[in-house]
């Protein structure tokens, strides 16, 4: 009985949430990029014809269900095999149809489709290297004013949503800390790598996707024609993470993208002035990183996920000293695993800046229980002189 | 085609071990069909459960039964579960019945082998699932959770799921190699008189085109896997960029297999639908031949179409052209074979029991399958399909509608002239209208779904695709109780039920009707004779 309950509560919920909701999208979303309106156009146009196809012989053979059943009386009338001149060509036709469909109606625009898809380079004014990685994304900036801004991109719904511990927000799964920035009406080229497996790079307004392949380069272009915030997300199974590596993109007009490069760099130049920084500010700003890039898989508690994933909470490595006599840091340290990466765990020198890495290191050594005897403290100098 | 037989019960030829040793032993070619088709709706349950599960998590958003890490691996294991162990040991189970009685012959021409390429099927599936109990005891971390096409980098990464999919995967492809020998020798060498290639019936050549794509591909899906093998154990680097391989050529060997795979796993069906009609709509199969040359035709260019399964992992673009155009080519084949389904349903003296239901839903679903193939051969769309529910849709309008209903279709046609009894025909229209319903209800949705960009293998997805998302869970568990519906009308048929003629159908045509119901344990002791 309480099942029959529970089950009539949610079929109840179920049709609520229908008709409060009803925003079904039955198509592709609105296109934004010349890529994308012309999938849109190529797309609507095979549907229409495969519609067409699909219903004519649909009818063709619910007449025939209704009219030739023996309920009816119907009596079966042999067939016979074409013969006359006339008759062959009856038979053919249907076939001419069709080689028509397949490779003038949808074959040819298709052709000029794949040209400008595959072109990433005439006329594209500015470069984005892309990187996946498990799970988030690397937004490297190649050429002009641009160059040398790089910044990680990563989900920033709360896990307290994802377990349906809080409500969800209206982004749920989609919003991530920092968006990649694009300027309107530019063509952007994009290259494409990954860090560790493949990984895909969808945004369904954009109609390019491509996968980003570990050692390899792959390329795809972007001309996002309207200002706006658009969303998409990793299309190649990438592990558990899959599911949790949007893509935001923000498209603005030209002259606030400038504003936007000029502040950016500021940032940068300032994130990358390295100074000597208190143990406690250490901790504060290494509880960030962590949850933001560490959490996933050692797990907020530093439990780990045994055995792919080790617990940080009572480990050799994060309580064991750094730094050797000669004030070198020692081979499989924390600072080498962190720094350098080993089997699963990935090496965050190009990802991480000097603070970033002395701060979540230092997290690390004083969170979970754990108390290093030696060198408690990683500051950021000491990262900067590893590096070397 | 007018056949003359002798065909009686030949009791002292039935000397068999009674019990398990009956069944372990038995090289009998129907004793082995049942024990195909037995395991193989064992099977069709097993994997069934699974991605009811799938489905219950993606009820609403959030995650409510279980973590990623299980999710992935279900995915995976259930589309391996229905390819392997589902859909092709039903059409191996439906071969060993019915190509000997079709052809006239007393058994399958390799007896022993066929009894092995059977019980090689248990260890596999066993292999296959085993990971998820041993993670409950803390033994490595769960089964393959890469997805059933094992693209690495990812599945050098994987646990110990990895390998025993490797080995699963090696069983189930010396079994179904074993199994088409089998086939093409009994085809090529058993039979009757006057039985020429081009008299032979249609699901014995789908078969025949069948085994040859098996042969002809399976071996470079197991060395695929066992390139993959040694890429995790083993120090190579067929696959990995830093040792100077490529990820993109294992999904180049295995959609090489792979695609082939679609059809070895529809050809059978293509073979048996035909006969299905003739029966119901009381007129012989319009254009045998043409039919046979289409098989032929889809065999040969299934076999040189695969890249578009990744069309969008960068390729030159002659490369993408080729494989748009010669996958559209496809369509020139299936629209012969379409026609001449209609064709022979047209100006028939129809009537619709539950084989027909099945076979005329199957025309129409299966046909919503092929046009939506056609959509996504065209590369600029694709790169908006792939990966998407879209594509989820489709290949479950092919492999659902297009395999799975398709063998339901042949077990009602069959099952009477295999037990001796009818099954419970009011039951059996009713699991066709609730599947066909169900399915649909649990399909369309994805369509819709995949084009407003909710991309595959995801266990948690944004609010905006929930409504369909609800929709789809809810057919998908419509049609999953449905099938026991199924289950319950095989069971009451083996035991019991009107007792079946020997012809069964009134319009049924062809040799396995000229044998009693069931037919004797050694079928045709004296060959019969083709005119």
């Amino acid at each position: 009985m309480r099942f029959l309950k529970k089950v009539g509560i949610s079929l109840a919920a179920m049709l609520a949430s229908l008709s409060a909701y009803a925003d079904y999208t039955w198509n592709f979303p609105e296109p934004v990029t010349p890529m994308a309106l012309d999938t849109l156009h190529v797309h609507n146009k095979f549907m229409v014809i495969i519609a067409i196809i699909f219903f004519v012989v649909l009818a063709i053979m619910i007449y025939s269900i209704f009219a030739h059943r023996k309920s009816k009386g119907f009596k079966a009338v042999a067939d016979k095999a074409p013969s006359t001149a006339v008759e062959v060509f009856w038979v053919l036709v249907p076939f001419a149809i069709l080689l028509l469909i397949d490779f003038v109606i949808m074959g040819i625009p298709a052709y000029h489709s794949v040209l400008v898809m595959e072109d990433t380079r005439d006329q594209a004014t500015m470069v984005v290297k892309v990187t996946g990685s498990q799970w988030k994304w690397q937004y490297e900036y190649m050429d002009g004013d641009a160059q040398g801004i790089k910044f990680t991109s990563v989900l920033t719904t709360t896990e307290d949503q994802r377990y349906n511990r809080a409500p969800k927000d209206e982004h749920y799964l989609l919003e991530v800390d920092n968006p990649l920035v694009l300027p309107v009406g530019q063509k952007v080229r994009i290259l494409m790598t990954a860090d560790d497996v493949l990984h895909n790079w969808w945004v369904p307004q954009f109609g390019s996707a491509r996968v980003a392949v570990p050692g390899f380069i792959r390329e795809t272009w972007v001309q996002v024609d309207k200002a706006g915030t658009y969303r998409g997300q990793c299309k190649e199974l990438c592990g558990k993470g899959h599911g949790y590596m949007p893509i935001v993109v923000n498209a603005i007009p030209m002259d606030e993208y400038k504003t936007w490069v000029a502040a950016k760099k500021e940032e940068q130049k300032k994130a990358s002035e390295v100074k000597e920084m208190s143990k406690e500010d250490l901790i504060a700003q290494g509880k960030t990183v962590y949850e933001k890039n560490c959490a996933v898989c050692h797990q907020l508690t530093g439990a780990g996920l045994p055995p792919a994933f080790p617990a940080l909470a009572g480990s050799k490595i994060a309580t064991g000293p750094i730094f050797g006599a000669d004030g070198k840091y020692l081979p499989d340290s924390h600072l080498d695993r962190v720094l350098n990466g080993k089997n699963v765990m990935p090496a965050w020198k190009a990802t991480l800046n000097d603070t970033e890495i002395a701060a979540v290191i230092t997290y690390e050594r004083n969170s979970f229980g754990n108390t290093a005897a030696a060198d408690p403290v990683v500051q950021p100098t000491q990262v900067k002189a590893a590096r070397q | 085609m007018s056949t003359t037989t002798v065909a009686h019960h030949d009791d002292h030829h039935d000397h068999h071990p009674t019990g398990l040793m009956r069944w372990l032993t038995t090289t009998n070619h129907k004793d082995i069909g049942t024990m195909y088709l037995t395991f193989s709706l064992i099977m069709f349950l097993v994997g069934g459960a699974m991605i009811l599960g799938i489905r219950a998590e993606l009820f609403k958003p959030g995650l409510q039964l279980m973590k990623p890490e299980l999710f992935n691996q279900l995915i995976g294991v259930h589309a391996l579960i229905m390819i392997f162990a589902a859909l092709m040991p039903a059409a191996t189970g439906f071969a060993n019945w019915m190509i000997p009685l079709q052809i006239g012959a007393p058994d399958m021409a390799l007896p022993r082998l066929n009894n092995w390429g059977f019980w090689l099927l248990p260890p596999a599936a066993i292999l296959l699932t085993l990971p998820f109990t041993l993670a409950l005891f803390g033994i490595g971390d769960g089964a393959l959770a890469t997805g059933w096409t094992f693209y690495p980098p990812l599945s050098i990464q994987g646990g110990i799921g990895v390998d025993f999919a490797i080995f699963s995967v090696h069983i189930l492809g010396i079994s179904s190699i074993l199994g088409s020998i089998n086939i093409i020798v009994t085809i090529f060498n058993m039979r009757a008189p006057g039985m020429t290639m081009m008299k032979l019936p249609l699901f014995a050549w789908g078969w025949l085109i069948t085994a040859f794509l098996l042969v002809a591909t399976i071996p470079v899906l197991a060395g695929a896997v066992t390139m993959l093998l040694t890429d995790r154990h083993f120090g190579t680097h067929f696959f990995d960029a830093a040792g100077g391989g490529d990820p993109i050529l294992f999904q180049h060997l295995f959609w090489f297999f792979g695609h082939p795979e679609v059809y070895i796993l529809l050809l059978p069906v293509w073979g048996f639908i035909p006969q299905i009609l003739q029966t119901f709509a009381r007129k012989p199969v319009y254009g045998y031949k043409a039919q046979v040359y289409s098989f032929w035709a889809v065999g040969a260019l299934s076999v040189v179409v695969w890249a578009h399964h990744f069309f969008t992992a960068g390729m030159p673009v002659p490369a993408l052209l080729y494989f748009m155009y010669s996958t559209m080519a496809i369509s020139l084949p299936l629209a012969v074979m379409f026609f001449c389904w209609i064709k022979t349903m047209w100006k028939g003296s129809m009537s619709f029991e539950t084989p027909m239901l099945f076979t005329v839903g199957w025309i129409i679903l299966f046909g919503i399958g092929g046009l939506t193939g056609l959509v996504l051969a065209d590369v600029a769309a694709d790169a908006q399909y792939h990966n998407s529910y879209f594509v989820v849709a489709h290949f479950h309008y092919t492999l659902f509608a297009g395999g799975i209903m398709g063998m339901m279709a042949g077990v009602y046609y069959w099952l009477p002239k295999m037990t001796g009894h009818m099954y419970n025909e009011k039951l059996g229209k009713l699991h066709f209208w609730l599947t066909a319903i169900s399915f649909n209800l649990t399909f369309i949705p994805q369509f819709f779904v995949g084009l407003a960009g909710m991309p595959r293998r995801i266990p948690d997805y944004a609010l905006q695709f929930a409504e369909f998302n609800m929709i789809s869970s809810t057919g998908a568990f419509i049609l999953g109780l449905s099938q026991l519906l199924f289950v319950y009308n095989i069971i009451s048929c083996i035991k019991g039920g009107e007792k079946a003629t020997d012809k069964v159908w009134e319009g049924a045509q062809g040799l396995e009707w000229t044998l009693p119901s069931p037919p004797p344990y050694h079928s045709f002791t004296e060959q019969p004779v083709v005119k």
